[in-house]
């Protein structure tokens, strides 16, 4: 048995870190957010060469290695730097669905340029009526001859004003809620009849809601066999519950460690506020949360990682989920407490972080989703 | 033992629900069930409302123009207007100054300021918290310094709400430095207007500049502000803070909140073909939080009980302050819950009239996380609810 970090996660680690101190304090991040694309282009190429862009992929498809545990370890020191790059969108969901379902051509025609920080990706997925269900997928997908009509809603659509392709999941065949009949299909966001309704979210993070009227594409936008997706789609979506988690995390110990900080410099009634006992039991509370949330994280990785069945895998990123939705409000919300009104201002860190925390919780299924799959699957 | 109100008692009750049926207007209604803010001059109207009435002020002393209620009567009004969102006027004039004007103020202030309190012709806000003093308010150091018929009031004041509507403010000022914290504070009207005086909004995390920190640079304040004796403020200061936590448990708000939920759980999909009206967990959320707001009602009944034979208010209605304001937040935790991605789009906006943004999501969903994050403030204002276990502890258990 061994937690320790192996010495390329450490310089994965290093390497984040080192470009927040340089690069990446409160007010770039806050100015990056006010700007029309809400990321740093700058930034992203920067990413593509520091190889942050590789991790989620196989070596096989040029990348990293694909290790659930160094996805971990990035996202987690993305939440304490409020990162706002489509990191999530466009290399965890967008290059993790291609890289799960495409052939060899469209592999090889994407994949790079995802990971040279060429392109930019967006997933259409969740709909209105679905909740945080990935197959409950009502948008349509016809076939037309040698053309694929499609036509549907998505709702939170991240990355969908800045990226050049999206992916979208539709129903060939079957129910509403059927595992089979769910094909992905690689969409130009250009194409006739998408459009795209962009808008900043609570968190400072680029969204959307995307219509799909009429959106003819050629049957090879289908990545993968007709109506076959479910599988490869659950995997991406346990992967990006896992990465939420994770940046969760960062984010949840960030808050931590400046309410403890905060505590010892804020002074009331002659002392600082950090030498009451009934805030010294609290934040050994919230440092007791994140240590749970951290442990749950870790597991989860590590089974996503092994050969282990999807059940178990389902299982392992629903626990984490459910357990750090509820980290996120016990830690969180003590933060934002702790800290007094100076934390529910737009001025201090700690809010963008109580923001960012609260959209991770819904992001992907909350704590009461997660914990009820769970049930469902034991 | 009964809980049951008087056959008077509900005659008034009834009066109420028919006052508010004919005046409360239509437009504010439709507003508020939008939860769109009202502005300042609708505010001011529906006060106005109210003060032809006769019914603005059911706390003041009828020589002043109060209603003169008894507290099950009062406690009525409060209930019947929460049920149907009628908002409570705004409380820095009519609840919180007036009360100590009455009590401390001379006979020419009482004539100079009341008056306008009660017919909404003045708006008021609160001058007590700076950044280095919130929970310990006793070390405040905004200073006053005599010089002839003035005091010149310097330093800061923040979380100061609406100041960009106020025409008045009250404040507590620091007049002696030589004795013991609470010993050397004033209380004192300063015109809002006075020279000297800058506004800065502080934008709170739903978006909203909603309070302002004040700055008071070489400030003159006619001697004749000062409201009772000099440095003895904290006195009055702590009778304010009394009032300030009267009402706050927000039952009747609690209730029509609880109902908005039902109805929005049931036109939520839950992602697997049913509602949410239909899961488990969230109907047990909703089973807690009426048990929750059951025992806060009768908590609240029993307050008024003793109220009515005689009691003042004691260190109980810490309770209320309490459990209100975070059953409240966690009636917040179930509108997010029920919105989810519908509640991601930052809109601060659809508050505002005339907003013709799009929503995604049933009912108020794309408000579900900006009340979330808005309330948090209720367990950190008025008294945050450490200082209220504080009261707790020390008041009622002697500790």
């Amino acid at each position: 048995m061994d937690f320790s970090q192996t010495e390329e996660q450490q310089m994965l680690q290093e390497s984040v870190q080192q470009f927040v101190r340089k690069s990446y304090d409160f007010d770039t991040r806050n100015s990056i957010v006010s700007t029309e694309e809400g990321y740093s282009a700058e930034f992203w190429k920067l990413f593509a060469e520091l190889g942050w862009l590789t991790v989620p992929f196989s070596e096989a498809d040029g990348g990293f290695g694909d290790s659930a545990v160094d996805l971990t370890v990035l996202m987690d020191e993305f939440g304490k730097a409020l990162l706002v790059e489509p990191y999530l969108a466009t290399v965890v969901l967008g290059g993790g669905l291609i890289a799960a379902l495409a052939d060899e051509k469209i592999k090889r025609e994407f994949l790079p340029q995802i990971m040279s920080g060429d392109l930019q990706l967006s997933l259409a997925s969740a709909e209105h009526g679905g909740r945080y269900n990935p197959l409950r997928v009502a948008t349509t997908a016809q076939t037309d001859g040698d053309k694929i009509i499609l036509d549907g809603v998505k709702t939170a659509v991240l990355n969908g004003i800045n990226a050049s392709y999206v992916l979208v999941t539709a129903r060939e065949s079957g129910e509403v809620s059927a595992e089979d009949g769910i094909s992905v299909f690689l969409v130009p966001t250009k194409s006739a009849g998408v459009s795209i309704h962009g808008f900043t979210t609570i968190d400072g993070r680029s969204s959307s809601e995307v219509k799909l009227e009429a959106v003819s594409v050629d049957a090879s936008a289908r990545l993968g066999l007709s109506g076959k997706a479910a599988e490869a789609l659950v995997l991406v979506n346990e992967k990006a519950t896992l990465a939420c988690a994770a940046e969760a995390l960062g984010a949840l110990e960030s808050m931590l460690h400046k309410t403890v900080e905060y505590s010892k410099t804020r002074k009331q009634f002659g002392t600082s506020i950090g030498t009451f006992q009934a805030l010294q039991h609290r934040m050994a509370d919230m440092f007791i949360q994140c240590q749970l949330a951290r442990s749950i994280v870790i597991r989860a990785a590590m089974k996503i990682d092994s050969s282990e069945s999807t059940v178990e895998k389902a299982k392992a990123v629903s626990a984490a989920k459910s357990r750090i939705g509820y980290a996120i409000k016990a830690v969180g919300q003590e933060a934002i407490q702790i800290h007094g009104g100076i934390a529910m201002t737009e001025e201090l860190d700690v809010g963008h972080l109580f923001r960012r925390v609260t959209a991770l919780d819904i992001m992907f299924g909350d704590a009461d989703y997660h914990t009820e799959r769970y049930a469902s699957l034991l | 033992m009964n809980a049951d109100f008087t056959a008077d008692d509900i005659a008034f009750q009834v009066e109420v629900k028919e006052f508010l049926e004919k005046e409360f207007p239509n437009a504010y209604r439709k507003k508020i069930d939008a939860r769109q803010r009202l502005t300042k001059d609708e505010i001011v109207d529906w006060q106005k409302i109210l003060f032809r009435k006769g019914w603005v002020a059911p706390n003041w002393p009828k020589e002043y123009g109060g209603t003169g209620w008894s507290a099950t009567q009062k406690y009525i009004f409060s209930t019947e207007m929460g049920l149907v969102g009628a908002p409570e006027p705004v409380p820095f004039g009519m609840t919180m100054v007036a009360p100590v004007i009455m009590a401390y103020g001379t006979d020419e202030q009482k004539k100079r300021f009341l008056p306008d309190i009660l017919e909404s012709n003045v708006w008021w806000c609160q001058g007590y918290s700076e950044p280095n003093s919130g929970s310990d308010l006793a070390s405040l150091k905004t200073s006053a310094v005599r010089d002839g018929d003035h005091y010149v009031v310097n330093g800061s004041k923040t979380w100061n709400t609406y100041g960009q509507h106020a025409d008045w403010i009250f404040c507590l000022v620091r007049t002696d430095n030589t004795v013991k914290k609470q010993e050397g504070i004033s209380f004192l009207l300063i015109n809002m207007k006075s020279p000297g005086i800058t506004l800065k909004p502080i934008v709170l995390l739903d978006g909203h500049p909603e309070v302002n920190e004040v700055f008071f640079d070489e400030v003159r304040v006619p001697v004749d502000n000062l409201i009772g004796e000099e440095n003895k403020g904290w006195t009055y200061a702590k009778v304010l803070l009394t009032h300030e936590r009267t009402n706050i448990a927000g039952v009747p708000r609690g209730k029509r909140r609880l109902g908005s939920l039902k109805r929005q759980a049931a036109e939520t999909d839950d992602g697997f073909g049913g509602t949410m009206a239909d899961n488990p967990n969230f109907k047990r959320k909703l089973a807690e939080a009426e048990i929750e707001l059951l025992a806060l009602e009768y908590s609240e009944l029993r307050t008024l009980a003793a109220l009515t034979v005689g009691k003042a208010p004691g260190p109980e209605s810490s309770i209320l302050k309490i459990v209100g304001t975070e059953l409240a937040q966690s009636m917040d935790e179930m509108l997010v819950e029920l919105a989810g991605y519908g509640c991601l789009p930052f809109l601060p906006e659809q508050y505002e009239e005339g907003f013709d943004g799009e929503i995604f999501g049933p009912g108020n969903s794309a408000s579900a996380a900006l009340t979330y994050f808005n309330n948090r403030k209720l367990s950190i204002f008025g008294g945050s609810n450490e200082i209220q276990r504080n009261i707790i502890s020390k008041a009622v258990l002697g500790l």
